[in-house]
């Protein structure tokens, strides 16, 4: 991971702390420090020390102080478009990154610190010359660029209420200083959360205690008139909580449930309590037994498929907290407050489901789940692995990459840790260019049987070489939902059938092991190729049989 | 009560991560290895947090040794 930071103030201490955090990443990480105040020079000069370095990720940080020098300085009858002047070098130096480094991600911490001047009071936000209003407006533009610079992310700058403070004065007059290392630490803190999710590292998965945890009261002893959820007791502080959880969900966070109860006593305020915000519906897996939280969440994380280090357990009782800390030391266990008003505002300042990607059925993800089940409980029922591939009922399409499915395959590269060839991770501008590439053949796999459609869940990368040799698995990724259903026989078979009909005549194909992707060890000599080295494979097209797959094409 | 050296001593070794390092009032940066500019600032707020004080903008810009800030602190 290669870390450029550009600023227009003193960033030494932002550097110092993302150098100090990064000791944790598991990762050899370089850091290149511009010179003060050279962001305009460094991104538009092509043979800038910055460029040279090929950076993964920039770090851009604007001070709004030093921006306020520079409104003050700017002549009164240019004051009006001072914003949209600053919009506009922000987009335009973005975009000579893009054409640059276009895999760099630039991280930009926005202008949320206001420094209002308050030279007009608060009557200076009904003035466009006022630096109050053009400094708000300047933010506004910039979350609008953001939203379409497709290189540039911003990030919330401002800290919660009285975590720490933002500026000393004493140390802007004494040594420039224009944010305390403090605040700097912080910050590094946010930047950091940022680029461990672009590697891939994030969590998918909530899973939630009951009793006094989603509602107030234990549902076994006060029953469903007794829990305090909406209007009775402190049921408002637990209904803000659930909507929360909620949009979690239709965001994509998988909810499931870990609670000590009976199973049909814990549903029934899913079923019929009438101000339950969470419905049996918003749960991907209900677990309610009594058994130990660390074996079900142990079971519950079979299910979904995901590490442990994916998800996050969410209880009032400390003993269980405790316990599932001791027994499952990867699992988040956040040690939340005591007064239950206190759930939301502490989850909220944690940020614990940062995001590198969204894409729109990221919130069919519970519907996936349960239907899910539904297939567990037919494979129980059958005894036969091909009978029960059958009873599926199958159908994928094979397409190259498409603009629609951009977001998504580029999601596949950075999520999947377990099926992934090679663990390339792609952003979305990446994917979008090698699927214009004509030197590359991209495959993309929709599924979908008779319990419901799995959506577009493997991607394939082949790069070809120009003069017809043999071509080269560059990535080949697939969600683990679909593990074990013929899925890669049938993609063996298109990008065999693909290549030959262009005319190359062999595939070479390796896997680069980490710790989490033993699952395709096997892949390569699974699907027909011969072994060529350690961990290297190939195939003479000429030489592929068909594999056999469960899966009609459509 | 009054502070001593022995009292800044052990921030200015944390500070600059080297514990070899020893002060008298008549110390100034350049005879520490690692006392810049930036650290100075480090040190600005430990010592700060340490003594539960804030100093000045004249405070700080008059220090010109260890002993001014000792003085500063007793003051």
């Amino acid at each position: 991971m290669r870390i450029a930071i550009l600023g227009n103030y003193a960033t030494q201490f932002l550097r110092r702390s993302l150098v100090r955090r990064a000791r944790s990443w598991g990762q050899p990480v370089e850091c290149h420090e511009a010179e003060y105040d050279t962001v305009d020079m460094e991104l538009l000069d092509e043979g800038s020390a910055t460029y040279a370095f090929a950076p993964d990720v920039i770090v851009w940080h604007e001070s709004t102080l030093a921006l306020r020098t520079r409104f003050y300085n700017t002549p009164p009858a240019e004051r009006e478009a001072f914003a949209e002047a600053y919009a506009d070098r922000v987009g335009r130096l973005a975009e000579r990154v893009a054409e640059r480094v276009p895999s760099a991600r630039i991280l930009f911490p926005n202008l949320s610190l206001a420094f209002d001047d308050n030279v007009f009071g608060h009557y200076g936000l009904k003035i466009p010359s006022s630096w109050s209003f053009q400094v708000a407006k300047a933010g506004h533009l910039l979350h609008a660029l953001a939203a379409r610079q497709r290189n540039l992310f911003l990030l919330n700058a401002r800290p919660p209420e009285g975590a720490v403070e933002v500026t000393d004065w004493t140390q802007v007059v004494n040594a420039d200083l224009h944010f305390t290392p403090a605040y700097l630490d912080w910050l590094a803190g946010c930047l950091e959360t940022v680029i461990v999710t672009l590697g891939g590292r994030f969590r998918k998965c909530v899973v939630l205690d009951l009793d006094n945890t989603l509602w107030g009261g234990v549902i076994g002893d006060d029953g469903m008139e007794g829990i305090q959820v909406g209007a009775l007791g402190i049921g408002k502080a637990f209904t803000q909580f659930q909507k929360w959880l909620r949009e979690l969900g239709r965001r994509g966070i998988i909810l499931a449930v870990c609670s000590k109860n009976n199973e049909e006593t814990a549903r029934e305020p899913f079923l019929r309590h009438p101000e339950m915000v969470l419905r049996l519906d918003d749960i991907a897996v209900f677990v309610a037994n009594w058994e130990s939280k660390a074996d079900n969440i142990a079971r519950i994380r079979e299910t979904l498929n995901i590490g442990f280090d994916a998800m996050v357990f969410l209880d009032d009782n400390p003993a269980e907290r405790e316990i599932v800390r001791r027994h499952l030391p990867d699992v988040l266990v956040p040690e939340l407050p005591e007064d239950p008003a206190g759930y939301l505002p502490f989850l909220i300042a944690a940020n614990l489901f940062e995001t590198a990607s969204h894409s729109a059925n990221d919130g069919e993800r519970t519907r996936q789940y349960q239907e899910e089940f539904r297939r567990q409980e037919l494979s129980r029922s059958v005894t036969d692995m091909d009978e029960f591939l059958r009873s599926l009922d199958m159908q994928a399409s094979v397409t190259p990459f498409r603009e629609e499915d951009v977001e998504r395959i580029a999601q596949l590269t950075q999520r999947s840790n377990q099926f992934n060839l090679r663990t390339v991770r792609y952003t979305a501008a990446d994917i979008r260019r090698l699927a214009a590439d004509p030197g590359c053949e991209t495959f993309s796999v929709q599924l979908s049987d008779r319990f419901g459609n799995y959506g577009l869940i493997s991607a394939v990368i082949v790069r070809c070489r120009p003069d017809g040799g043999a071509a080269a698995i560059d990535t080949w990724i697939m969600s683990c939902r679909v593990l074990k259903r013929t899925v890669e026989a049938l993609l063996m078979n298109e990008v065999v059938e693909r290549l030959r009909a262009r005319g190359i005549g062999g595939l070479a194909g390796e896997y680069l092991p980490t710790p989490k992707n033993a699952l395709v060890a096997q892949l390569l000599p699974g699907l027909g190729m011969a072994a060529d080295g350690e961990n290297r494979y190939v195939l003479r097209l000429d030489r592929h049989i068909p594999l056999k797959t469960h899966i009609r094409k459509t | 009560m009054r502070y001593t050296i022995d009292d800044l001593l052990p921030i200015f070794r944390d500070v600059l991560e080297d514990d070899g390092i020893t002060l008298s009032e008549t110390t100034v940066a350049a005879d520490v290895p690692g006392w810049d500019s930036m650290n100075h600032i480090y040190l600005v707020v430990a010592i700060e947090k340490r003594f539960k004080v804030k100093f000045t903008t004249y405070q700080i810009q008059n220090w010109k040794c260890v002993g001014d800030m000792l003085s500063e602190l007793n003051k």
